[in-house]
């Protein structure tokens, strides 16, 4: 444990100092207020609407930019010390190669977790004090699982991030394998969905379709932050063949967490066989 | 007797057809001060790596203090291990009392220790400062304040002057003898030979993974039996070293020029009697260098010898 928290305490610090923080934080504010300010601008007005209509905005949004971001912040984090040869010099510590990377994950993961928390939490407080909203409680539920959801999200591509790391034999490599997988789960995957979708017409496996969303975590992310709003149904789009009933919110949360257990212990599963 | 601090049995590592080590065996006794020489890729680097247990080998048995150092139990050995890879750069965004502190607490080692070290390795004054400004020599040094973080009782050393100029590559040696007098047991690695046969107890020469020599550097010179070399220079009348014939090789390379080659054994008798003759104005000895050494063990020849 101990071994855990100085990593931890290390990559948090490192996440300061190289700004990462700050910089992450400064861009899902600014965003959000963007967003919520020019929200509405379809409907030919400017200001500020609602948080509801935010939120479903915001997700949309969300779901481009927090992988990016977190593949961006993990995706050397092996292969990066194995090239300034620190790798070398920690494996011959005495901590051992799980500790190592969840230590990573851990620190990584608070550093996204502060600036999504920190970010987004700043720009919903000042929306909803301008829109007189701040009172809702439903709407304050509404945007704290925005908020969670989004901070689970960065995970699950910090956990995939780390994938790739461990992996990688070098770092050009390592963040071209990176953009690719997140071109892969924001674009290809639904254009393969929707193909899918086309050919059968719709008509059997709807639940196979529903089940086959849980496969890319942006779109369990889309499904727990969209679905809820009733007022949002127009756009969801393909999202629609998923049935409320047959996916549950906890559901989706316990999906988007093995999401990031999974890819994380086979990352971890790798990191140790390379021994040999 | 004592169990050796470092014991190897026929211990290969072999990357798909790539043999890094081949059936090497090696023990190191306590407080002894091992020199690995070799070539880039003789398997210097890989021996270091099973030492401490960063790579499992393929075949053969090693030990370190008596423990297989990939075992599951195996953590607890490597807080008595110092290691100091090739080439290491460390976090340039902090400081390096920062990255020393960083690597003591993985190591249980207090803030003390680190400020004791940072000065012993002369790093005191630029304690505060990024690694980023520092020189190589510098991250060399912080490298090598790491490595002596908890009093490690055994040093694996990879290459520790590569890239030092002379001044700290003396200054890293004086910390070596200063070591070795405590009685630190070290595994020093270098394919620069130049300055380091004082320093060292033993040799091992490595080429391509196998164990070619070993022994001190006077059993290594006697064993491969290489030529003591003399230029004379000066004025002489022709057919006047026919003395020397009986026991040297003697070539004309310019008419003011001479080599003398001879048995090493030989070496006072053959400047006794350069120094008998007429007309030389000046000589000088080549005495075999351990790059000779080297060269002689690793190359082809001594290996169809060896066989």
């Amino acid at each position: 444990m101990g071994n855990i928290l100085i990593v931890a305490g290390k990559e948090y610090r490192d996440g300061w100092r190289n700004r990462w923080v700050l910089a992450i934080t400064a861009v899902f504010a600014l965003f959000a207020f963007a967003i919520a300010y020019f929200g509405a601008a379809a409907s030919g007005q400017v200001g500020f609407t609602s948080l509801a209509t935010t939120i479903v905005s915001l997700a949309s949004l969300a779901v481009f930019l927090i992988p990016l971001i977190a593949l961006l912040l993990g995706y050397d984090t092996i292969v990066g010390e194995e090239n300034q040869g620190t790798l070398l010099l920690l494996l011959s510590y005495p901590i051992s190669r799980w500790q190592l990377l969840t230590g990573k994950l851990c620190g990584q993961g608070a550093i996204l977790a502060s600036a999504t928390f920190i970010g987004f939490g700043a720009a919903g407080v000042a929306i909803a004090s301008f829109t007189g909203q701040a009172q809702a409680t439903e709407i304050w539920r509404a945007f704290g699982v925005f908020v969670g959801s989004a901070i689970l999200l960065g995970w699950v591509f910090l956990a995939l991030a780390y994938l790739i790391s461990v992996m990688a034999t070098d770092k050009g490599r390592a963040a071209g394998v990176a953009l690719i997988t997140w071109f892969f789960f924001v674009l290809i995957f639904d254009l393969g969905m929707l193909g899918i979708l086309v050919m059968t017409s719709g008509q059997d496996g709807g639940d196979l379709l529903a089940y086959l969303l849980l496969l890319n975590p942006t779109d369990i992310f889309r499904l727990i932050n969209l679905a809820g709003f009733e007022s949002t149904r127009a756009y969801v789009g393909l999202l629609a063949v998923a049935d409320d009933q047959l996916l549950s919110p906890l559901t989706l949360t316990f999906a988007l967490a093995a999401w990031v257990v999974v890819p994380f212990s086979i990352a971890v599963w790798l990191f140790a066989r390379r021994k040999h | 007797m004592m169990t050796p601090v470092v014991e190897l049995e026929a211990v290969s590592k072999h990357y798909g057809a790539l043999k890094a080590l081949d059936e090497l065996s090696l023990s190191v006794g306590d407080g002894e001060v091992l020199g690995l020489l070799g070539h880039n890729g003789a398997g210097k680097s890989t021996t270091m790596k099973l030492l401490l247990g960063i790579i499992s080998p393929t075949a053969g048995q090693l030990r370190v203090f008596g423990q297989s150092p990939t075992a599951d139990d195996a953590q607890a050995l490597r807080y008595q291990l110092g290691y100091l890879p090739e080439s290491v750069s460390f976090y340039d965004l902090m400081s390096g009392h920062e990255v020393l502190l960083y690597f003591a607490r993985l190591k249980g080692v207090g803030k003390q220790q680190c400020d004791e070290l940072l000065h012993r390795v002369g790093l005191g004054n630029a304690a505060g400062r990024r690694v980023k400004t520092y020189s190589k020599g510098m991250r060399q040094r912080l490298g090598l304040a790491q490595a002596l973080l908890g009093e490690p009782k055994l040093l694996l050393l990879d290459e520790p002057t590569a890239g030092l100029d002379p001044l700290a590559t003396r200054e890293f040696y004086q910390t070596i003898d200063e070591l070795r007098r405590q009685g630190t047991t070290i595994i020093l690695s270098s394919h620069v030979l130049a300055g380091i046969e004082q320093h060292i107890e033993r040799a091992v020469i490595l080429s391509n993974g196998k164990l070619r020599a070993t022994g001190s550097l006077d059993e290594l010179r006697r064993q491969a039996q290489l030529p003591l070399l003399i230029h004379v220079y000066g004025s002489w009348p022709e057919d006047s070293w026919q003395d020397l014939q009986s026991i040297a090789t003697v070539e004309q390379i310019t008419a003011g020029q001479i080599s003398i080659q001879g048995r090493l054994e030989d070496k006072i008798e053959l400047i006794r009697r350069v120094l008998e003759h007429p007309g030389i104005s000046d000589f000088e000895i080549c005495e075999p260098s351990l790059e000779a050494l080297y060269s002689h063990f690793s190359s082809d020849q001594a290996n169809r010898e060896m066989r």
